[in-house]
């Protein structure tokens, strides 16, 4: 396991690697969204009393999930990058900062739209929407804190220390729909006694949120690539690379 | 100890020692979290006196009256336990509608009436096509929701 590990830490074979993955995961992607997308759009029933508006959820669960799973995802490999000083997984934390961000964006936008119909309001100081807004933050402050410290080893250092920190937000986005009186409703998908949608709803959200991941795993890897290449830019392996083609 | 396991320990207790802050900071604000109270706080008091609060609870059916020719309108809410009445004065949500999860907001007045100023239909977690809610309606005899 550990010389696997190993191996994958090592840059030029994690970048020939995540070559070969790239595509994998992008036309995965493509054949999860696409049908998803056409089966919760048109072929999935109106809900019984919001009508067709409840279809933003198509859009809006699994954006809201990935910005809590990528976030985790970032905090660990900031977290492995600390404690084993591995400089990869530091990679993988700046790779993973302005996609999470994307998605909080996404999750914040959707439900704003959703809300103001719905609800009466487009925003609301309800502790899940304003959990999620902080998480928001917290990329940002990430992205804006790397942009700050010129050296990398300090920047990756420093930045891991901030995505650490904010990890306690990510229950605390998760469990505010049951620990507080919310406006925004509890979980639809992760209920005790099972989720509480016909599978002819269900089934397309999954296919959605499997997507997303997907779509995810191509868009990282390839900032990966990129960070990997910039901060390898003076080693031997770049530069022959580079020059064999 | 070895150095990593040093870094090991340290993000060990930066986790823990957030988590805990947090927790007691929570803890303490937990009052201003709530985004609304319930209709049996509000009988109980605990909403503060002389300022604007939350309430949040089920329209009780059959107690919508609005005055013909007159924006305003009153109802009452329940959690199933107690009850408050609620006097609004201006345009409802669409969701608005007997037996729905309503939040409204504004102020209890000294007879124990409700006067809100902006009125919020909560919506629940359940999703389903208007054919089952139809079914589940005449088998219950009421609405599926909630």
């Amino acid at each position: 396991m550990w010389t696997w590990f190993h191996k994958l830490s090592s840059p030029p074979h994690f970048y020939r690697l995540s070559g070969t993955m790239i595509p994998w995961f992008g036309w995965l992607a493509a054949a999860l969204i696409i049908p998803s997308l056409y089966a919760g759009l048109a072929l999935a029933p109106a809900d019984y009393q919001q009508g067709d508006g409840f279809r933003i959820i198509y859009v809006h669960v699994p954006s809201a999930m990935l910005s809590l799973f990528v976030y985790m995802f970032m905090a660990t490999a900031a977290a492995i990058g600390m404690i084993w000083r591995m400089k990869l997984a530091h990679a993988v934390a700046v790779a993973c900062a302005p996609i999470g961000a994307s998605f909080t964006f996404l999750a914040l936008a959707t439900g704003s739209i959703w809300g103001k119909p719905m609800w009466g309001t487009w925003w609301a100081w309800d502790a899940r929407l304003t959990a999620e807004l902080i998480l928001l933050f917290l990329y940002l402050g990430y992205m804006g804190l790397r942009a700050a410290i010129d050296d990398t080893n300090r920047a990756d250092r420093a930045s891991a220390i901030l995505a650490l920190v904010g990890v306690v937000n990510v229950p605390i986005v998760h469990y505010s729909v049951t620990w507080w009186n919310s406006l925004h409703q509890a979980s639809t998908l992760l209920k005790k006694g099972g989720p509480s949608i016909p599978p002819d709803m269900a089934i397309p959200l999954y296919g959605m949120i499997l997507g997303f991941l997907c779509f995810f795993g191509a868009v990282s890897l390839t900032r990966v690539k990129r960070e990997v290449l910039v901060r390898e830019q003076n080693s031997k392996w770049v530069k022959d690379m580079v020059t064999s083609k | 100890m070895t150095a990593r396991q040093q870094r090991m320990l340290i993000v060990v207790l930066v986790l823990a020692g957030v988590g805990v802050a947090t927790t007691f900071g929570l803890r303490a604000f937990q009052e201003n979290l709530l985004y609304y109270y319930t209709p049996t706080q509000v009988q109980a008091g605990e909403p503060p006196l002389n300022r604007k609060f939350r309430v949040g609870g089920l329209v009780v059916p059959g107690t919508v009256g609005n005055e013909p020719g007159k924006l305003e309108k009153t109802f009452d809410l329940t959690d199933n336990g107690a009850m408050v009445t609620v006097h609004f004065a201006g345009i409802l949500p669409d969701l608005f509608r007997e037996g729905q999860g309503i939040i409204a907001h504004g102020k209890l007045n000294d007879e124990g009436v409700f006067y809100a100023e902006e009125v919020l239909a909560k919506h629940d977690e359940n999703y389903m096509p208007p054919e089952v809610a139809e079914s589940l309606k005449q088998i219950h005899g009421e609405e599926p929701s909630q």
